[in-house]
């Protein structure tokens, strides 16, 4: 398979029939768990994430005793590829929900400030869990965006004498910006936006790019154990930032 | 006070006194570790990382061994006073994540391939943290591997590269690190041309990223003639 991947690129074709700067089909649903604040299941092509907010009431963190807190974690379950095994969260997960984080805080989309109950003592603590459910590639745009749109519809829930009423809520999240993730591969001389399983395989590096609605870039990644050149990077943040429009109209 | 809100440039200087584009001190020092097949320590300012390297080494349990090629482990490390309020020695997941990219970042360099069923260990131990930690033991990294006698395609160079109240900067110390408005680690083969980490955070336009990579690059170059001179130091033959 992996020779054939790279035979196939060498005529600039995907073994899946896309273009190089095309990402698979998405298919977004919200609201797929009715127990979570807010959710969303991803999919790109087969790749298949799910992304649960709850909203719990914590100690603020000294520095910023006004504000909300995010906290983003990822489990590969192991039913979604023979790869992953149960057991603590490995380095690859740790990374990408890290990545994923850094994409949804550094582009300041979630008014944190808003988070606060009672300074210093309470505010409202947003997790953010993502189960991969099947592992077909390009996990990290899959998380980011079902994430993002988690976020988006998510509500907090009501409070009565400083007690959480579950299945109760006063309003939503407030989530200002779509900051999408992009993964571009690159294999050979080739850069390929969203690489599927295969093609990772043969991934030499990888660039993630986190792009914000006003094309500021807000967190990127380098991934894979091959270096990358520095005409690369630049074409890299070009193509991310143009792909980054794109899925953001599949955004509500 | 959150990021972006502290002030850290008044008048040109730097909180510790330093210009926008301005290095601190480098300290190396090899050959720290008299049992390790090579080390190095290797200081930016107060931040000081101790590098060890093991191998190539028989690797155990079998199962890990990779029939064409040699592995490479990382293992990033703080010391439990390394920092203001003291860190839990286990690994936590940032140190997970960094050990995951300085593996990364050295792996292009070495000829793995040339060790099958073997392993390099790569130890970094951070004494004192006051910001660009993981740079830093990347330049230590790559000293050690050197003086371990890995065979290796070039040696590996690493800054980092903010921007504070609206100012590129470079080499963050630990305030700034902490209140800057981005922040990016970087390291490359400076012989090669080639990036080996690219990791930034942080509302970036492309303009200003391009720029950020310059000064990182030029910056590395600048490290690889300190590497190189270190290395050329300890093997010069006296008269």
């Amino acid at each position: 398979m992996d020779s054939y991947v790279l035979e196939l690129l060498e005529k600039g074709k995907r073994i899946d029939g896309r273009r190089l700067d095309e990402f698979r089909k998405i298919e977004i649903r919200e609201n797929v768990v009715e127990k979570a604040e807010g959710s969303a299941s991803v999919k790109i092509g087969e790749t298949h994430v799910i992304a649960g907010v709850k909203a719990e009431i914590a100690q603020p963190f000294p520095d910023s005793p006004d504000e909300g807190i995010l906290i983003v974690n990822a489990e590969f379950t192991p039913l979604a590829s023979p790869e992953f095994e149960p057991g603590p969260p490995g380095e690859d997960e740790i990374e990408l929900a890290r990545v994923v984080d850094r994409g949804i805080r550094e582009s300041k989309c979630i008014e944190l400030e808003k988070l606060c109950i009672q300074p210093g003592e309470k505010v409202w603590c947003i997790f953010v869990d993502i189960s991969v459910l099947n592992h077909q590639g390009n996990l990290l745009d899959a998380s980011a965006l079902a994430s993002l749109v988690a976020l988006r519809n998510t509500r907090i829930p009501k409070l009565e004498d400083g007690k959480i009423i579950r299945g109760e809520y006063q309003g939503k999240l407030p989530v200002i910006f779509k900051p999408i993730n992009v993964s571009i591969a690159k294999i050979r001389e080739n850069l390929l936006v969203d690489p599927n399983f295969e093609e990772e395989k043969v991934t030499e590096a990888k660039i993630s790019v986190a792009v914000r609605d006003d094309d500021k870039i807000c967190a990127i990644q380098k991934q894979g154990s091959k270096e990358i050149l520095f005409e690369e990077i630049d074409k890299i943040i070009d193509l991310a930032v143009e792909k980054s429009k794109e899925i953001r109209k599949l955004v509500k | 006070m959150k990021r972006g809100e502290v002030k850290l440039i008044t008048d040109g200087k730097r909180i510790d006194g330093r210009k926008p584009e301005e290095m601190r001190n480098v300290e190396i020092k090899l050959d720290v570790i008299s049992r390790s097949d090579g080390s190095a320590e290797v200081a930016f300012g107060k931040t000081r990382v101790l590098a060890s390297v093991y191998g190539p080494r028989a690797l155990f349990p079998k199962y890990l061994q990779e029939h064409e090629t040699g592995i490479l482990r990382c293992r990033y490390s703080m010391a439990p006073f390394s920092v203001d309020e003291r860190k839990s020695p286990a690994p936590d997941r940032r140190s997970i994540e960094l050990s995951k990219v300085i593996r990364l970042a050295l792996e292009p360099a070495i000829f793995l391939e040339d060790f099958p069923k073997t392993v390099v260990d790569v130890y970094l131990e951070v004494i004192e943290a006051d910001g660009s930690t993981r740079v830093t033991g990347i330049n230590a990294s790559s000293l050690a591997l050197a003086l371990a006698g890995i065979p290796m395609r070039d040696l590996v160079c690493a800054c980092s590269v903010g921007k504070i109240n609206d100012t590129l900067i470079l080499d963050l110390n630990g305030r700034e690190d902490n209140y800057s408005e981005v922040d990016m680690a970087f390291a490359m083969m400076p012989g090669k041309g080639k990036i080996t980490l690219l990791q930034m955070d942080g509302l970036v336009t492309k303009e200003e990223l391009k720029k950020l990579i310059e000064i990182a690059k030029s910056t590395c170059e600048k490290i690889y003639e300190m590497q190189k001179n270190a290395l050329r130091e300890k093997y010069r033959v006296s008269e």
